[in-house]
């Protein structure tokens, strides 16, 4: 009786190869990581040299004049809270209503035909959302129904970034709704419901997570959205701190811009350039806060059903 | 081609006929349908041979696709009428006939009548919303909403207006699909909490909770264990003293436990496409025992399907 050893080690050079493929996956996860931290280092270094070297009382002011000794944060964090609330105001029922007509009432053909147009919507640069939002939007639509509003409005500036996130809202609260089983829709369309309560009191509530991800998605686009902002805004060197949306105002993006381009070509003067930094850092902390919860939002969404 | 009609027992055809002919005075509008559905413990009982719906060539069509060929079916009142045969036999389609659940099909197009109580369910100003509510479903898969117990079982009742104590309703509902006493202390847990035929039984529960008189149930025992499927059978004999119930099964022996009339479907195969046609209808004991056709004779025995 002969006894033949079998090898099951497999062949070495495909061990060889697959190693190799491994690592250069790695490496490309590897670099973004990276990139992340080297954000956030360069961040953090200078806005700790910001808050520690800063005048106190100059951070609470009547505004933000970053060249003139101004830092007060609280003019362009107003800024980002109105703005992106008000844009919130718009994209909503545009983009939720959007996403359930799609999703639940459209026919295919229809769907087949609308939804290319919203990606194509979604693609649009936001820097031609805010030439159509000073040009078209703002004399024909702000400055028409509010006589006190002039070109530069943060009004003006939040219905572009309205128009500009809500494709964003529409397409992934779509996703969320068609992701609801088919079984259920007809369970309610089975007790006898119209297609308007299926949607109310299935379809949607079964969606939630994942709609309220999108609108924080949106969210944390509309505050991160700059050139809308920077265009239309108006207060973007500098400005008084101001609520009413029909005034100009500036954002933590916009005034971040303002000052790394330079539009007034001074350096400014002692912690000018590193206000900026600070501005940064609060933004990023901010939106990874939001990203943070929509996250959680998004992976409830995938248990409930 | 063999016609459906003529495979019924000669002594059942002027009967059916009549029952329609008295609860049909022609009429056909959705108002009548309200007043056409008397509640079941006013009509005797032991009058099984009252037609509920009457099926009369049907003809289905999904596009160009001819899905069930000229179906003639009268369903008695207070009977299980289980629909047996191989897959894609078109057994599905026509019970999804019965209560318009077709209709959210788009290609789907519908010929023929269906009579409910005299009322053809296909007439232009007959609302598939309003013959839901009189003719529950029961689906294959458990399909409960992500919502509570109560929730799940409140939901037809809460939809379609309905005024009394709806407490009472919802445990009425549980206790007659045998489901009250497994989750009386629980109602306002998910439904996901329960087993799969636990599950199963709050949906029947759900489907009874809008009085409907008849129950459509679609494969209801396939993805459940014996267990759980000989007490959904069970059940089923309990429910049928107060609903007619029309069952899709797979299951032979099934069809033969609980049904008091069985019919049996099979996929023409002389016709150019794989159309569903009817073979034979009869008392359940003869389609198992004698059946008239060869072909119903050789599913029954496994040597097809």
């Amino acid at each position: 009786m002969t006894t033949t050893t079998i090898s099951l080690s497999g062949n070495p050079k495909r061990h060889r190869r697959e190693r190799v493929v491994k690592r250069i996956f790695w490496a490309s996860a590897a670099v973004s990581v990276l990139i992340s931290a080297a954000i956030v280092m360069s961040l953090i270094g200078r806005a700790t040299t910001f808050f520690v070297e800063v005048d106190k009382s100059s951070l609470v002011d009547i505004g933000w004049f970053p060249r003139r000794g101004l830092y007060d944060l609280l003019t362009p964090l107003a800024g980002t809270v109105v703005v992106s609330l008000l844009a919130m105001f718009v994209a909503v029922p545009l983009g939720l209503g959007a996403a359930i007509y799609l999703s639940e009432f459209a026919r295919p053909r229809v769907r087949r035909f609308l939804k290319p147009i919203l990606e194509v919507l979604a693609g649009i640069p936001s820097v031609v959302i805010g030439f159509f939002a000073l040009t078209w939007l703002s004399p024909n639509l702000v400055q028409r129904v509010f006589d006190s509003a002039g070109i530069f409005s943060m009004l003006a500036a939040s219905i572009g970034v309205g128009i500009l996130i809500t494709p964003l809202i529409a397409s992934v609260s779509e996703d969320a709704l068609r992701a609801v089983p088919t079984s259920l829709r007809e369970a309610a369309f089975g007790l006898g419901a119209k297609r308007s309560e299926t949607v109310r009191k299935v379809v949607f509530p079964a969606a939630i997570s994942g709609i309220v991800a999108s609108m924080i998605l949106g969210l944390s686009r509309a505050i991160g959205e700059t050139m809308v902002m920077f265009m239309v805004g108006g207060a973007v060197g500098g400005g008084i701190r101001e609520l009413n949306p029909l005034r100009p105002g500036t954002t933590m993006t916009a005034a971040i811009a303002s000052v790394a381009t330079g539009s007034d070509q001074v350096v400014g003067e002692g912690l000018t350039f590193e206000s900026v930094f600070a501005l940064g850092f609060l933004l990023f902390v901010f939106t990874l806060v939001l990203n943070t919860v929509s996250d959680r939002f998004v992976r409830r969404a995938r248990e409930r059903y | 081609m063999t016609n459906a009609g003529d495979l019924r027992p000669p002594s059942t055809l002027p009967l059916d006929r009549q029952a329609t002919v008295q609860s049909s005075p022609k009429v056909s509008t959705a108002d009548t349908l309200a007043t056409v559905n008397a509640p079941a413990s006013s009509i005797s009982p032991s009058n099984t041979d009252e037609v509920v719906l009457d099926i009369t060539d049907l003809n289905v069509y999904y596009g160009d696709f001819h899905a069930v060929a000229d179906v003639s079916l009268p369903i008695r009142r207070n009977q299980i009428t289980a629909l047996i045969g191989p897959s894609g036999c078109g057994k599905s389609t026509v019970l999804r006939c019965c209560n318009r659940m077709n209709d959210l099909i788009e290609i789907a197009r519908v010929e023929g009548s269906v009579k409910y109580h005299g009322v053809d369910l296909y007439d232009q100003d007959v609302d598939p919303v309003e013959v839901r509510r009189r003719v529950g479903m029961v689906f294959q898969k458990p399909n409960p909403f992500p919502k509570s117990i109560y929730e799940n079982v409140a939901f037809g009742p809460k939809i379609g207006g309905f005024s009394g104590n709806l407490d009472d309703l919802v445990q009425e509902s549980l206790t007659k699909a045998a489901l009250w006493d497994e989750v009386k202390n629980k109602l306002s847990e998910s439904a996901f909490a329960l087993s799969g035929g636990q599950q199963q039984r709050l949906c029947i529960a759900r489907a009874i909770a809008t009085s409907p008189d008849v129950l459509l149930m679609d494969e209801p025992c396939s993805a459940l264990d014996p267990v759980a499927t000989f007490r959904i059978e069970e059940l089923m004999r309990d429910l049928k003293e107060e609903y007619s119930i029309v069952i899709v099964t797979h299951n032979m022996q099934q069809a033969a436990r609980v049904s008091d009339r069985t019919a049996f479907f099979t996929v023409d195969t002389d016709r150019s496409q794989r159309t569903g046609v009817l073979v034979e209808f009869d008392d359940t004991g003869t389609i198992f025992t004698k059946p008239t056709e060869q072909r119903t004779e050789d599913y029954i025995t496994g040597r097809f399907g």
